[in-house]
């Protein structure tokens, strides 16, 4: 018929040119007979409106949007954690809706019955008693917590917030691979996942019938907030911290659904209560959801190595004060062995079988079981049996039976007959096979699907989507995202149009509201030395760059300008051997440190902005650069980035309590560097340039000039960089920030001493006021950086500790 | 035995802490038939903050003590009248260690005296292919489990010198056998050890020691500190025996039980997490003297 139309078979047909599934092995978007399967229809027609490149374009959309939202797969390799790009699969994985309905049911069931093993676990052991389970598997596993055993939790659930890893198997069956119950990560990169997919098609996302994911997040917010027993106590977010394998998602989190997040030091446990330390003194909190292994949560009663948990937390547990999701303890739940003997649990305790049966399982702690596992060797993965990872995230202590060599058999079998009680035989599986994109084509490729839900008031509620794990070899049995897997949008699509209401505002009115307006101690502190940090590099690069400046200028290396700003900056610890002090780096990485910290608290775009920083740094360090004239340019563009960072954090961030430790900690170092840099430059003996020197240190060259011509005197660079209250650079401009940022946070906070620092503060500026230009001298401005150390001191031992 | 029991434990720190926390376990247990505990006291200084109590999952007396003052050194002392009784001992056979798997794949409790709680791994324990050939040549394989405990128990006494200056209390109980030095600790984790290696449940018992011994007989190696010793679990006739390695004997009157667990992570008398940088000291003071009683019989084990 019309060409558009040809063209676009033909595109369909290239798309498809590699298209291959496995035989026997199911295949997502192809039927048995090679026909597209209908809910992948109107999605694959719309890919064949376009051609490589424009698709090449689209996908680009996505990883930007990835790139500049902070999104990265951090990993750890020996004992060095790396980041790379989110390994993002363009092409979404494709459900059916009627599908999905029979999945959720099924997974519903499961939760439930998971429930009540935890319930028996923690309580009466019945299912010891009736030999469904072995009381030696239980008793050996690290995860089943001695302490908790006959503590009902809160709310009356150890399970409000599960995970399933399921697969589809060779007769087209669903499976579960693996049950998430400890702190299930994983359901804020299914969110940015969606985000990114769905930049990528954006013409075709708006109407493709996509079941939207904010209710979710809704329901699991309310979920959580009405688990509280007090309007005024807070619901946290505890995680492991910044160093975790998942602290972006955690912090993403946060900040979408506007719940604090603490790490274990942020926490205190009195009279039995949890509270959390803020800069406002301790505050409530009734509910954690915690992204934290069970075992690190309390070092008192659990691991005592553990060095970032709560003290004290188990004891809360016990008596009911908080409501932990999921509760301590929920961790057996994960382990390997379980999956052997739920099938029997459900027929017992749920009266009928799994739904959705679970990757077959056999414990070799008992001899028939043992039996089976060796004589079916080379189709058995064998591992751990406590073990709470998951088969297919294969590390060395697995087995794969396939891979065995003849002393490998006698060597497993020997294994199996002497440690069965430790081990599990899995049986391999093969996964069907989704389409991802590679090199220019559609190719078919393993995938398992990562499912959420959460306990409302209504039941389980789970998430329509999720996200999959999609293979790098088209036959593979092995998903580890580690491997260099990558990870794919999951479109549940319905045959009627969707609720398309976004983010949190579906019945906003009815919605439990967060209790606001706390700041951890913790996080004021991270907050107060980004700020430090930032405008001490800042301070260090104008100072370089001035050296370098001189240097590319000076006749020689031995001008007496040159001699004094060399001992000025060994003198602070800036190393002038090379054309990047070490200090400097080191003061960048600080911030940069600082800022992951409170990752939760800062824009995806000021977040960009510091790994700009970073990035520029890495960069300049790996081209050694020249001294002179080469350092001076690069400390030039590193100035910018920094001032790109500070901008951002100084306009975009809510004028509250983070704000002002933020201002305070610029305006604090910048007293204290500016008056030391002043003492100096200023000196009796300072060389001729000095004062020009100080200018520009201060950033004050141009003001100067408008106001008192081009020659600078002492008078003139004192008034201006000290006494001049319409000088964002001047100290008394510091001075008087300083003031006004600490009022209010002496009045609300009341913390004991906050009224004396205020007071201080108050002497301080006003003594400085009275001065005249004249008294501006080296020993003036020493006494004056002793003192406001001594404000900095005691701000952080009233405030931050 | 009728006893008065005095102990305190201290520790000294090298600075200022700010806060603490800490689980104590040093009440006595109340044991039906063997152990009845009357007029304890425990007492703490400085004064505690919170203080509340609960008993573990064992059925051990936990204190919980929390500091919120700057202190330099913390005490907690206890007294008590603590009654031992010698258990009547029919001739229970003990089951045989070819047996144990079996038996022990029946049991389908969890409850606190479960020997299922005592095999393998666990915090303090690492049961070894060493142990396990070292029980092995002192014993046939199808002695009796009660024989195993004995001849383990006096080979250990023969082999190992009591030496308080080798070994800390985190030490590894591998360490402390290939040195074959140590104190009741580690040769109560050592022999815990090689019992599960073989098979044998097998826990730890922290305690006390009379202190003088009775006339005639020799002073016991650990009384003037806390002492630990072994219980072992000999199948369902017999059940838990208690041996002490460190004094090659099976536990009587002489021994005090404070508290059970499976190795010395559970039943530490001092638990805590200090905010100090600055190290710590602990003393110990133990004091066991029978209580004068004209009818009293003294029954030695």
């Amino acid at each position: 018929m019309s060409r558009p139309r040809k063209a676009a078979e033909e595109t369909l047909f290239r798309l498809l040119a590699l298209y291959k599934p496995v035989p026997g092995v199911p295949d997502e978007l192809l039927d048995a007979d090679g026909r597209i399967r209908p809910v992948w229809q109107n999605f694959i027609s719309h890919l064949s409106e376009h051609d490589p490149d424009m698709l090449r374009q689209m996908f680009s959309r996505g990883d930007a949007y990835l790139r500049n939202s902070g999104v990265f797969l951090r990993q750890y390799t020996e004992d060095r954690a790396t980041e790379r790009p989110w390994p993002l699969s363009h092409i979404p994985v494709l459900i059916d809706a009627k599908e999905w309905e029979d999945i959720s049911g099924s997974l519903k069931q499961r939760a439930d019955l998971l429930e009540a093993v935890a319930a028996d676990l923690y309580g009466p052991n019945q299912l010891v008693a009736d030999g469904a389970l072995p009381g030696r598997l239980i008793a050996q596993s690290p995860e089943w917590i001695r302490s908790l055993v006959g503590v009902k939790p809160r709310g009356g659930y150890h399970l409000n917030f599960v995970a399933f890893e399921i697969s589809r198997g060779p007769d087209g069956r669903w499976w579960v691979l693996n049950d998430r119950t400890q702190a299930p990560s994983g359901a804020g990169y299914a969110l940015e996942t969606r985000v990114a997919t769905s930049r990528i098609f954006a013409e075709h996302y708006a109407d493709a019938k996509v079941h939207r994911l904010s209710g979710f997040f809704s329901e699991f917010r309310t979920a959580l907030l009405n688990m509280r027993t007090s309007q005024d106590a807070h619901v946290a977010i505890l995680t492991p911290g910044p160093f975790s394998e998942t602290y972006f998602e955690q912090s993403y989190i946060a900040r979408y659904l506007g719940l604090l997040l603490v790490e274990g030091e942020d926490l205190t446990v009195q009279q039995g209560k949890v509270f959390v330390r803020t800069v406002s003194g301790l505050q409530p909190v009734d509910v954690l959801w915690r992204r934290l292994d069970t075992l690190y949560a309390d070092p008192l009663e659990l691991d005592e190595a553990s060095q970032i948990g709560t003290a004290g937390l188990v004891g809360a547990v016990r008596r009911s004060n908080v409501s932990v999701v999921n509760a301590l303890g929920a961790g057996i739940l994960e382990s390997r062995a379980l999956l052997a003997f739920l099938p029997r649990i459900s027929r017992r305790l749920a009266g009928k079988p799994l739904e959705i049966p679970n990757i077959a399982t056999w414990w070799c702690g008992q001899p028939a079981e043992r039996e089976h596992v060796v004589s079916r060797l080379e189709n058995m993965l064998i591992g751990p049996a406590l073990s709470t990872r998951q088969m297919f995230d294969p590390d060395e202590s697995t087995i794969m039976g396939s891979q065995l060599r003849r002393q490998g058999v006698d060597f497993a079998k020997r294994l199996i007959d002497t440690e069965g009680e430790l081990l599990v035989g899995q049986e391999t599986v093969s996964f069907s096979t989704s389409p991802a994109w590679v090199g220019d084509a559609l190719v078919p490729r393993p995938m398992s699907l990562r499912v959420f839900m959460v306990r409302t008031a209504d039941g389980w509620c789970v998430m329509p989507g999720g996200f999959a794990r999609i293979g790098i070899e088209t036959n593979s049995n092995v998903l580890s995202m580690q491997a260099g897997s990558s990870v794919a949008d999951v479109w549940i699509v319905s045959d009627e149009p969707v609720d398309t209401v976004t983010r949190l505002a579906s019945g906003q009115a009815k919605a439990p509201r967060a209790k606001q307006g706390a700041l951890p101690s913790k996080a004021a502190e991270n907050l107060y030395w980004l700020a430090r940090y930032m405008e001490r590099a800042e301070g260090f690069t104008r100072l370089n760059r001035a050296r370098h400046e001189r240097l590319a200028e000076a006749a020689s290396p031995q001008s007496p300008l040159l001699v004094h700003l060399t001992r000025y900056c060994t003198f602070i610890g800036l190393d002038t051997q090379v054309s990047i002090p070490p200090a400097l780096e080191g003061t960048i990485r600080s911030a940069l440190r600082a800022a992951e910290s409170v990752r939760d608290r800062l824009s995806p775009d000021g977040w960009a902005a510091i790994n700009q920083l970073s990035d520029r740094l890495d960069d300049a360090l790996a081209h050694n650069v020249a001294p002179g004239d080469g350092a001076a340019q690069e400390m030039g563009v590193l100035l910018r980035q920094s001032s790109a960072f500070t901008g951002l954090l100084q306009d975009n961030m809510y004028r509250f309590t983070e704000w002002r430790f933020l201002s305070l900690g610029r305006s604090l170092e910048r007293l204290m560097s500016l008056s030391s840099a002043l003492a100096s430059f200023l000196a009796d003996d300072a060389p001729l340039g000095s004062l020009d020197l100080a200018l520009e240190y201060a950033d004050s060259s141009i003001s100067h000039r408008r106001r008192y011509g081009f020659q600078p005197s002492r008078p003139s660079v004192a008034e201006l960089t000290a006494l001049d209250e319409l000088n964002p650079r001047s100290l008394i401009f510091h001075l008087r920030e300083l003031e006004m940022q600490m009022h209010p946070l002496a009045d609300l906070m009341k913390a004991d001493g906050s009224g004396e620092l205020l007071g201080d503060c108050t002497a301080l500026r006003e003594a400085f006021e009275a001065l005249s230009p004249e008294d501006i001298d080296s020993v003036y401005l020493a006494g004056f950086r002793n003192k406001v150390a001594a404000i900095s001191d005691s701000l952080t031992r009233i405030f931050m500790s | 035995m009728l006893y008065d029991l005095k102990l305190s434990i201290a520790y000294r720190y090298g600075g200022m802490v700010l806060t603490g926390r800490h689980l104590l376990h040093l009440w006595p247990l109340d044991l039906p038939v063997v152990q009845s505990v009357t007029g304890q006291v425990l007492t703490v200084s400085p004064e505690p903050a919170e203080r509340s109590g609960f008993r573990d999952f064992f059925g051990n007396w936990t204190s919980e003590v929390v500091f919120s003052e700057a202190h330099q050194r913390f005490e907690a002392s206890l007294t008590a009248r603590v009654e031992r009784h010698m258990k009547p001992r029919p001739q229970l056979v003990s089951a045989n260690l070819e047996t144990m798997p079996n038996i022990l794949s029946g049991i389908r409790n969890l409850t606190p005296d479960s020997p299922l709680h005592f095999l393998g791994t666990t915090p303090r324990i690492r049961p070894n292919f060493v142990l396990q050939d070292y029980v092995r040549d002192l014993v046939p394989l199808d002695a009796s489990t009660r024989h195993v405990v004995h001849r383990l128990g006096e080979r250990l006494h023969e082999e190992m010198t009591f030496d308080p200056s080798a070994t800390s209390v985190d030490t590894r109980h591998e360490d402390a056998f290939a040195a074959r030095k140590g104190v009741c600790q580690d040769f109560s984790h050592i022999m815990i050890a090689a019992l599960r290696s073989v098979g044998i449940p097998s826990g730890y018992v922290s305690g006390c020691l009379r202190t003088e011994p009775p006339p005639g007989k020799p002073r016991l190696e650990g009384a003037d500190a806390m002492h630990a010793w072994v219980r072992a679990w000999c199948g369902p006739e017999l059940g838990w025996i208690e041996y002490d390695p460190t004094n090659a004997c099976e536990v009587a009157t002489n021994h005090i039980v404070i508290a059970y667990g499976r190795d010395y992570s559970d039943v530490s008398p001092v638990k805590g997490v200090l905010k100090s940088a600055s190290g710590q000291a602990g003393s110990q003071a133990v004091d066991v003297v029978p209580v004068e009683q004209e009818t009293q019989d003294a029954v030695l084990g």
